[in-house]
């Protein structure tokens, strides 16, 4: 079941545009020359209730234009948009008791109180029967390790701590759509883990569609299947994670076990890294195969493997060169 | 309807516990509350004894009556949300808000029930101190004093309603402060702040009936204090009705633009 369609979703800001100067301050009290900036163009995709997407893109891409869109906040310029059969931008009571987005840490929270206090002010917005309250955030406490901070006020908590109380205040709900924006940003790894594992096991528990934006890419690999990617407010790929990665990563690397480690194997590939009897080498995409076969007919190899790069550096080739990689998706 | 009484309970138990923990700056607006008045108070007494005992109808007594009234009724009506809403907004806070299943402006109308509330403690021990200590000629029929309830209650939610509309001028400029200092400069002439209106030229008087301002304010002191007639109540009360209708009207039209165009600042 498709829980949000986006077609040709636009956004375009009107932004004052003046040049450096007294001079010029005072002239744009007179005349203004504003200028249009396309933060989302013609952006169109489709998510599935239970998907969770990685929504990618360097700063500036679009991305949290796009979720402030879906979750209503901001009217789109042009196109058309259903969540969950709703357009967001209504803000009817229906779709607002069935989303969620995280974004930041100053949504769900009283800054003043404990967590559990603005725990019960959610209840009465979101009107959720006491029993299903107390059950949801049971789980949400178990799953999140709340116990010993959902009494401290939550100007005592720490970053991690308060980021686990959003977003638990986020889901006491039981959205069916979760946007988020940076759920894991400024935690240490250990929390990060935990949220990460929280979100997998959330969706799976409850079939919710997420749409999550991360500049963590282990966040993205640890619970994305599929990927959008966004660059200029336009797409320039949706696909399955493993695609992007054989689309866009331009070398492999091979790993050899040769009894000599100080043999050259400068003629093969380059080399990266020599270590125990392990030579590393960066060869281009297109050329693994003859360079694997080469290897284990010229060289003693006594063990090998063959990797795709980290994604962060897929990732980081496609926000470098939007252009070429677009042009190849076309 | 159920559901908003939970919320409201909810809110204002909350407001409570937040508004609570800051004494010392609950203080402070306390003390700007009570100066306010004292000060026009001991003014107007001043010139009232150095004209022969009166201005324009008002004796030192009258002068300490409407004063120490207007101060409850000040108290009563105030609204601060127009501070508050433009850093919401620049800030982007207002997201939070806007993502919730319930409009914004139930937040604003509980924490401002619950902050009266609150401070009725000091407000009615602060009222009792300056009638032993200026000596109010109050007399108060039990008519004025009940239609003053109503009077009081409409003039609260017009206040609320108004100034709320103010502030959502920060959905069109992130420098409200010139808007605010007019709304409340207006306030101070045509709501009785400086002077009862009785005492203001004739030509201020009526332009301060067809404005919201006097129904906000100045309305229920005069009522209180017996200084209309049966037929200006009922005028009073007419405008009232009439411009809590036009505000809601503008609020509604205010906010359905002011979303659009919210930029949703932040992230």
């Amino acid at each position: 079941m498709v829980v949000i369609q986006v077609q040709n979703l636009r956004k375009v800001y009107q932004v004052h545009q003046r040049e450096a100067g007294l001079g010029a301050a005072l002239k744009s009290l007179l005349v203004r020359k504003m200028d249009e900036v396309r933060a989302v163009d013609s952006l169109s995709f489709q998510v599935e209730a239970g998907e969770v997407v990685g929504f990618l893109g360097p700063n500036g891409a679009g991305k949290t234009t796009s979720l402030k869109m879906l979750a209503g906040l901001l009217h789109p310029s042009g196109g058309e948009t259903k969540v969950l059969g709703y357009t967001p931008e209504r803000r009817e009571r229906g779709f607002l008791s069935q989303i969620t987005l995280v974004m930041g840490q100053r949504n769900q929270l009283v800054w003043d109180i404990p967590a559990i206090d603005s725990f019960e002010l959610n209840r009465a917005i979101y009107r959720i029967p006491l029993a299903d309250y107390q059950r949801t955030l049971d789980e949400l406490t178990h799953l999140l390790g709340l116990e010993p901070i959902l009494n401290k006020p939550v100007r005592n908590l720490s970053l991690g701590e308060r980021m686990k109380c959003e977003i638990a205040g986020a889901l006491l709900h039981r959205p069916r759509v979760l946007f988020l924006d940076e759920p894991t940003i400024g935690l240490d790894v250990t929390a990060q883990k935990r949220i990460r594992e929280f979100i997998a096991e959330y969706n799976r528990r409850h079939e919710a569609a997420v749409l999550l934006t991360s500049h963590y890419m282990a966040d993205v690999e640890a619970l994305c299947k599929r990927v959008i990617v966004i660059h200029h407010g336009r797409l320039l790929f949706d696909g399955d994670l493993s695609d992007l990665v054989a689309k866009f990563a331009p070398t492999k690397t091979i790993s050899v076990h040769l009894e000599d480690d100080q043999t050259d194997l400068s003629a093969y590939g380059e080399v990266i890294s020599r270590e125990e009897g392990q030579i590393t080498l960066r060869v281009p995409r297109s050329e693994t195969t003859r360079v694997t076969t080469r290897l284990l007919a010229d060289m003693p190899v006594t063990d090998f493997t063959v990797q795709d790069p980290p994604i962060e550096d897929v990732i980081e080739t496609v926000f470098a060169q939007p252009d070429a990689i677009a042009s190849k998706v076309n | 309807m159920l559901a908003l009484i939970a919320y409201y309970q909810q809110r204002i138990k909350t407001s409570f516990i937040v508004q609570s923990q800051y004494r010392v700056a609950l203080a402070i607006w306390m003390i700007g509350l009570v100066l306010e008045p004292v000060i026009y108070l001991v003014v107007w007494r001043t010139v009232a004894e150095s004209s022969g005992g009166q201005v324009g109808g008002f004796t030192p007594g009258g002068f300490a009556a409407y004063y120490i009234v207007l101060m409850v009724v000040m108290h009563l009506t105030q609204i601060w949300h127009m501070w508050e809403m433009e850093y919401l907004i620049r800030d982007g806070t207002m997201s939070g808000r806007l993502l919730r299943p319930i409009h914004p402006i139930h937040q604003d109308v509980s924490e401002n029930i619950a902050y009266k509330v609150l401070m009725l403690i000091v407000v009615i021990p602060a009222s009792l101190f300056l009638v032993v200590v200026f000596q109010p000629d109050i007399q108060t029929s039990l008519w004025d004093a009940l239609l003053f309830m109503p009077a009081i209650l409409l003039a609260a939610v017009l206040a609320f309603m108004v100034g709320w509309v103010v502030a959502l001028a920060a959905f069109w400029t992130t420098r409200t402060l010139a808007i605010n200092e007019f709304y409340f400069i207006s306030m101070f002439f045509f709501a009785g702040q400086v002077a009862p209106l009785d005492l203001l030229p004739d030509f201020i008087r009526r332009v301060a009936d067809l404005l919201p301002f006097r129904w906000m304010l100045s309305f229920p002191v005069e009522l209180f204090l017996g200084r209309l007639t049966a037929q200006e109540a009922l005028e009073g009360f007419s405008a009232q009705v009439i411009w809590i209708g036009l505000a809601w009207l503008a609020l509604r039209w205010v906010w359905t633009q002011g979303v659009r165009r919210y930029g949703a600042v932040g992230g």
